[in-house]
């Protein structure tokens, strides 16, 4: 039976993202027999997005950064898989990693559609782990209307379609994300009726050493200005949407401005009708649970995610296992495809970076770091939750169930949520919930490890995607055969 | 540059549509006024694409007689038959 195939190679990258594609590059060019799984069914991850190359077989880059660095990793891709060197497996998801006896990593494959499948099993002696991350979302009224959606979502219907999600857009949320998403959308033609930041843009005045050590930053910055005074595009600054109004789907948002801690400032309230897609994003959550299955050692980063840790050549605790992009702190495709490069490097030789690798990671760790200073989630963010405000999407857990678990029956973790509430336990595993039931759950704890031991042991999920009861059955458990 | 995009035809509830090659099976709905269709297990509420690349499973829908198919991953091929809980 074809899902029986058993695959063995020297290094296993999952994800062909930025830091995906970087890694399974310098891996296969220092002569390693490499295997890169992917969910997308084609290479790009969610940063280079693009139309189906069956149907646009050259994608001119409109609307993409670094563009230029995609098609060289792109062609240095290709060039390793007809070498022989690198195995491509798209449509593939992970949702088991295991380390057997001797060392060698086995990851458990399904289908991210359909139901065809390469190989059910994938054997490697080295595993770089690039499984980027998704839009961090906080519940509030409204949130669950169809119309609204990430705010990466729209960007990555935007960039997978050519079309757009629907007419008039409101983008809300912290961080300079929100911009490219509104510059995307005005230069597809939808309007956009207003950008909300919660921040206040004088947060990065102390940060400015940082944001000089990156100026590719400051330039992206100044053309997304150049595009919102095109399109008339209002940013507004310490506003937040405090509501999505409709009956069956979106239809208007009110809005409100806030002080420094996150609060409504009474009588700034103000509805903006007709608006049929709100996106929000509150920066972004790493993908880090095939990791966390694994052992790896974890922190909070500066943004309140929880992240993996890593020494200078990408390397985790755990043996054998490198991890680069997302999952060791949010900074965006630059610093994901150098991390890729020193992660796919060390898997294959065990090489240490440059100095100049080293310093650029440094630099773009730094400008990171004060980013997520910058646009912090606001402190009071749950103030504008009601008692039927859905907490958890998949298993329409509210929010005044949450906060009984947590004031009457003592569910002061997320993990403990979990087994009161069913939040986090549908589809979604707690990707889109985990973050605000963390905070929920952990609310009015003083402890400053608290919110880190929800977090990790929320994230342990041994079963990382959904899979059905034939696959498990249909489980190769034999021991493997040296080769 | 772009070249016109090939016309594919598609079902959405036994209802046949045309359709540009190379969306999603979510783009194509939402391209038809259809911003929902799934109802949720508990309180019956309309669902639809949410975040957009495969992490929360709002978009489940039944394509080609499979069902919990994410519509926002699925690429929409000509003959594809679309079921779910929305009117065509």
């Amino acid at each position: 039976m074809s899902t029986q195939t058993e695959f063995s190679f020297d290094v296993a990258v999952i994800g062909a993202g930025p830091a995906g594609l970087a890694a399974a590059v310098a891996a296969a060019e220092r002569g390693a027999k490499v295997v890169v799984l992917d969910a997308g069914t084609q290479p790009g991850g969610q940063f280079w997005r693009h139309r189906p190359e069956s149907v646009i077989p050259e994608p001119d880059g409109h609307g993409h950064h670094g563009w230029k660095t995609y098609l060289d990793l792109r062609a240095r891709f290709d060039a390793a898989a007809s070498r022989g060197m690198l195995r491509y497996l798209p449509n593939t998801q992970v949702w088991m990693t295991e380390c057997e006896d001797a060392g060698r990593f086995v990851l458990r494959l399904t289908p991210a559609t359909g139901t065809a499948l390469e190989a059910a099993t994938v054997r490697a002696t080295k595993l770089v782990s690039c499984t980027g991350g998704y839009d961090r979302q906080l519940p509030l009224p409204g949130w669950e209307l169809p119309g609204v959606m990430a705010a990466g979502g729209i960007q990555a219907f935007i960039k997978a379609n050519g079309t757009l999600p629907g007419r008039r857009f409101v983008v809300a949320g912290t961080g300079p994300f929100l911009l490219p998403v509104a510059a995307n959308i005005a230069e597809a033609g939808g309007k956009v009726v207003a950008v909300c930041e919660s921040a206040s843009l004088a947060n990065w005045l102390p940060h400015l050493g940082a944001a000089s050590g990156v100026p590719g930053k400051a330039l992206e910055g100044a053309e997304y200005a150049g595009v919102f005074a095109k399109h008339r595009i209002r940013y507004r600054t310490r506003t937040v949407v405090t509501e999505v109004l409709g009956e069956t789907s979106a239809n208007s948002v009110r809005i409100a401005k806030v002080d420094a801690d996150g609060a409504v400032i009474a009588g700034t309230e103000q509805l903006l009708e007709d608006v049929d897609v709100v996106g929000f994003g509150w920066g972004f959550t790493p993908q880090i649970e095939l990791a966390v299955a694994l052992g790896a050692e974890t922190r909070i980063d500066a943004d309140g995610s929880l992240v993996c840790v890593v020494d200078d050549r990408q390397a985790s605790n755990v043996p054998g296992l490198y991890l680069a992009g997302e999952v060791t702190g949010v900074g965006g495709a630059v610093l994901a495809v150098a991390e890729g490069l020193v992660a796919g490097a060390a898997a294959a030789t065990g090489e240490q970076p440059t100095a100049g690798t080293a310093r650029q990671i440094q630099r773009h760790r730094k400008f990171a770091g004060a980013m997520h200073q910058a646009h912090p989630v606001p402190e009071k963010w749950d103030d504008l939750l009601t008692d039927d405000t859905l907490v958890c999407r998949c298993e329409e857990v509210s929010h005044g169930e949450v906060v009984h678990a947590r004031d009457a029956l003592g569910a002061t973790d997320a993990r403990t949520m979990k087994s009161f509430t069913r939040t986090g336990m549908g589809w979604c595993q707690g990707k889109v919930c985990g973050f605000a039931v963390s905070c929920l759950s952990t609310k009015g704890n003083d402890d400053a490890g608290a919110e880190q031991a929800s977090l990790a042991a929320f994230a342990k999920r041994p079963v990382a995607a959904p899979l059905t009861l034939g696959e498990i059955s249909a489980l190769d458990s034999r021991q493997p055969q040296d080769s | 540059m772009s070249t016109t995009p090939q016309r594919i035809t598609v079902t959405l509830n036994a209802t046949e549509i045309r359709a540009d090659a190379g969306q999603s099976v979510g783009a194509v709905l939402m391209g038809q006024g259809i911003k929902a269709w799934r109802t949720t297990r508990n309180e019956g509420k309309p669902r639809g694409l949410f975040c957009g690349i495969g992490a929360c499973y709002d978009c489940l829908i039944t394509i080609d007689g499979q069902p919990n198919q994410r519509a926002c991953m699925v690429e929409a091929r000509d003959s594809m038959n679309i079921e779910g809980d929305f009117d065509a």
